[in-house]
């Protein structure tokens, strides 16, 4: 068989199962999409590198399957490199193909060649330089199964434009790369984490995004349920457990409900699942859980012991984890501890203002939860909006929310809304933003009306880098500085421009029915919501605090 | 060379890039390596590369990092190479004025 590079990378693709490729095509990138036109795998042109990335997030966040985007050499290779730093950071399977110059050219300064390979490795799960087209043969299947084993996380394979052209022979294509079967928890470890369930008066379950890599919710369910363990959620862990559970005690750490840090302060047991015990969920990591022992599962052995020692650490995949641990389980509704947790929750409940009322925060987002279902998929870009979405929508299953937790990237909502619609054609999406963060990709409402996606657009527009703002009252009194945006751009009249249909709730008197017809016609749109400038996300744990020391709205109001 | 330094020893693959990520790992780690020797082995598929860092508790993390790296093929201490480092530094310091 006999193949250039390019359509040996678009065979190998196909083989992967890989259905949508975001891109941008660029000279030196000009081969592969040749290859790709021909191709059965569908290419969605986006507006910005950084766009195409963030779509392939949504694609990949919403089913748990890698998912490919495209970039020229130059200035797209480096338009991309947000979008694989947080799937560095959130351990997401996206694999970047880039252009590069010709390999005579490279180390010249070539027109658009940057060092892709030095500028990716620290960003990248693993990265190649293909150096002939017949090295494409195993970089793209390894490649696959680098991003979907045991942590998933982001390849980039920069091929150079010569190798794109370059014919190879070969016997026969390989097999797709697949997933590394996981290391095996040791037997003996699996019986000593029993052991110190069992024994435990005061346990928690604090769960994040490894569970949902995992598939393992349902079993963490289980043994939630057999063992009256209540169960907190890192932002990313955020419905692994139904908001209406009653284990379930909601996001810890620094935007926590009261209650959910106090209970945490109690406990005798930290029973960490899939998470990384990252500074948002610890606080100041030597307070956290000060009371109890931890016991840590996770996939990454340098995990283990990073930041907080484990009691016991294994390394496992969590799901297969939980269906060893659970039959030596002892059934128990610890009925104390429960009770005492109940207690907390309701002397400490998480405090929303504003619930009623659609132009406020809190109620923004719980109409909106209303209105779209259970069945629609959540993203967000980041910032105060993000976190009242986090506090407020009543996530029900894993893969529902999807949002940029370790790398925090302003930007993300509305690409990542674009690729989960895309990958999940029959869902409603919703995407949360602030005016701040939609500016930040808003070149992608032109992908978005001509992909025609069922994606609602709904803004808190208080024209204000929110979270910003926010420190700047409370943590450097009141000096506030470059948070607040003098010109105020009328989004309604951007969407319209971008060919998008779009509401605004400051222009009705009928907020509740302008919200209703939004979200109820299909296809794309935008809401606008004025809010209130200067309400704060409470409560609210400052940086470098711990956990415990909660600021609220209460104590703080003047 | 303080007493508070051992060496590890690492099996890598031998392509251009590896060394970029090996530094890499330990600029952005914070990790602070002293020393750098690297050789290819026979066949020149795979280099040997002995790294003389400071022997503290964040040792095993270094080596957790390491083995996570897809061109690490092996990790191991090898206290013993300091020898070759005190052989290396003896054939770089100036040679003695008169």
């Amino acid at each position: 068989m006999k193949a250039t590079g390019a359509e040996l990378i678009m065979r190998l693709l196909e083989r992967q199962g890989i259905a949508i490729v975001a891109g941008i095509p660029g000279g030196a990138s000009l081969p592969l999409y040749d290859a790709l036109r021909a191709s059965t795998i569908r290419h969605v042109l986006a507006r910005h590198e950084q766009g195409a990335a963030f779509i392939a997030h949504g694609m990949a966040r919403a089913t748990g399957t890698p998912a490919v985007c495209f970039g020229t050499s130059g200035p797209g290779a480096t338009n991309l490199l947000t979008g694989i730093a947080d799937a560095k950071l959130d351990s997401i399977p996206l694999i970047a193909v880039t252009g590069q110059v010709p390999r005579g050219m490279i180390g010249t300064d070539a027109f658009q060649e940057v060092d892709t390979y030095g500028l990716t490795v620290p960003i990248t799960k693993h990265n190649y330089m293909a150096r002939s087209a017949g090295e494409l043969l195993e970089i793209v299947p390894d490649a696959f199964r680098i991003a979907t084993s045991g942590r998933p996380g982001p390849v980039v394979i920069d091929v150079p434009k010569d190798v794109q052209t370059e014919t190879v022979e070969f016997v026969r294509l390989p097999e797709p790369g697949r997933p590394d079967p996981p290391p095996a928890a040791d037997p003996a470890d699996i019986a000593r984490a029993a052991a110190l369930l069992n024994a435990a008066e005061r346990p928690v379950l604090l769960v994040g995004a490894g569970i949902i890599a995992s598939g393992a919710a349902p079993v963490l369910c289980r043994l939630a349920e057999r063992a009256g363990i209540p169960v907190a959620a890192t932002l990313l862990g955020l419905g692994v457990l139904p908001d209406a559970h009653p284990l379930f005690l909601g996001m810890v750490g620094m935007h926590a409900a009261r209650s959910t840090n106090l209970v945490l302060e109690e406990c005798d047991l930290l029973i960490g699942l899939g998470i990384r015990f990252d500074d948002r969920a610890t606080g100041k990591a030597s307070e956290f859980c000060p009371r109890a022992r931890i016991l840590h599962i996770d996939i990454d052995p340098s995990e283990l012991g990073k930041i907080k020692q484990p009691t016991l650490g294994l390394v496992a995949d969590v799901g297969e984890a939980l269906h060893d641990l659970l039959p030596l389980v002892i059934p128990n509704d610890r009925r104390a501890w429960r009770s005492r947790v109940s207690a907390l929750r309701a002397t400490h409940p998480l405090v929303t203002p504003g619930a009623d009322d659609p132009c406020e925060p809190y109620g923004i987002v719980r109409h909106t939860a209303a209105l779209a279902g259970p069945d629609a998929i959540v993203t967000s870009d980041v910032g105060q909006h993000q976190m009242w979405a986090a506090q407020a929508f009543p996530f029900s299953r894993p893969r529902q929310w999807l949002t940029s937790g370790g790398l925090g990237t302003m930007g993300f909502g509305l690409p990542a809304a674009i690729g989960a619609a895309l990958a999940l054609p029959d869902r409603r999406v919703v995407c949360f933003t602030g005016d701040g963060s939609l500016l930040m990709n808003v070149q992608e409402l032109a992908t978005l009306a001509e992909e025609e996606l069922d994606v609602k657009i709904v803004l808190l527009n208080n024209a204000h880098l929110g979270l910003v703002r926010q420190q700047q009252e409370l943590f450097y009194g009141g000096r506030y500085h470059a948070s607040r945006f003098h010109a105020e751009p009328d989004f309604a009249a951007i969407a319209r421009g971008f060919g998008i249909v779009a509401h605004d709730l400051g222009e009705t008197a009928e907020p509740h029915a302008v919200l209703a017809r939004a979200l109820g016609e299909p296809g794309p749109c935008l809401v606008n919501v004025p809010i209130t400038r200067d309400a704060n996300v409470y409560p609210m744990v400052p940086p470098g605090a711990p956990n415990r020391e909660m600021i609220d709205g209460a104590s703080h109001a003047s | 060379m303080q007493a508070e330094q051992t060496v590890l020893r690492l099996i890598v693959r031998n392509h251009p890039g590896v060394m970029s990520h090996l530094c890499g790992l330990f600029a952005r780690r914070g990790f602070n390596v002293e020393g750098i020797l690297c050789v290819p082995l026979e066949e020149g598929a795979c280099s040997a590369v002995l790294l003389l860092v400071a022997d503290d508790r964040r040792n095993a993390q270094i080596v957790a990092q390491l083995r996570k790296l897809e061109d690490v093929i092996e990790v191991h201490p090898d206290p013993g190479a300091r020898r070759t480092f005190d052989a290396v530094a003896r054939y770089v310091q100036p040679a003695a004025p008169g």
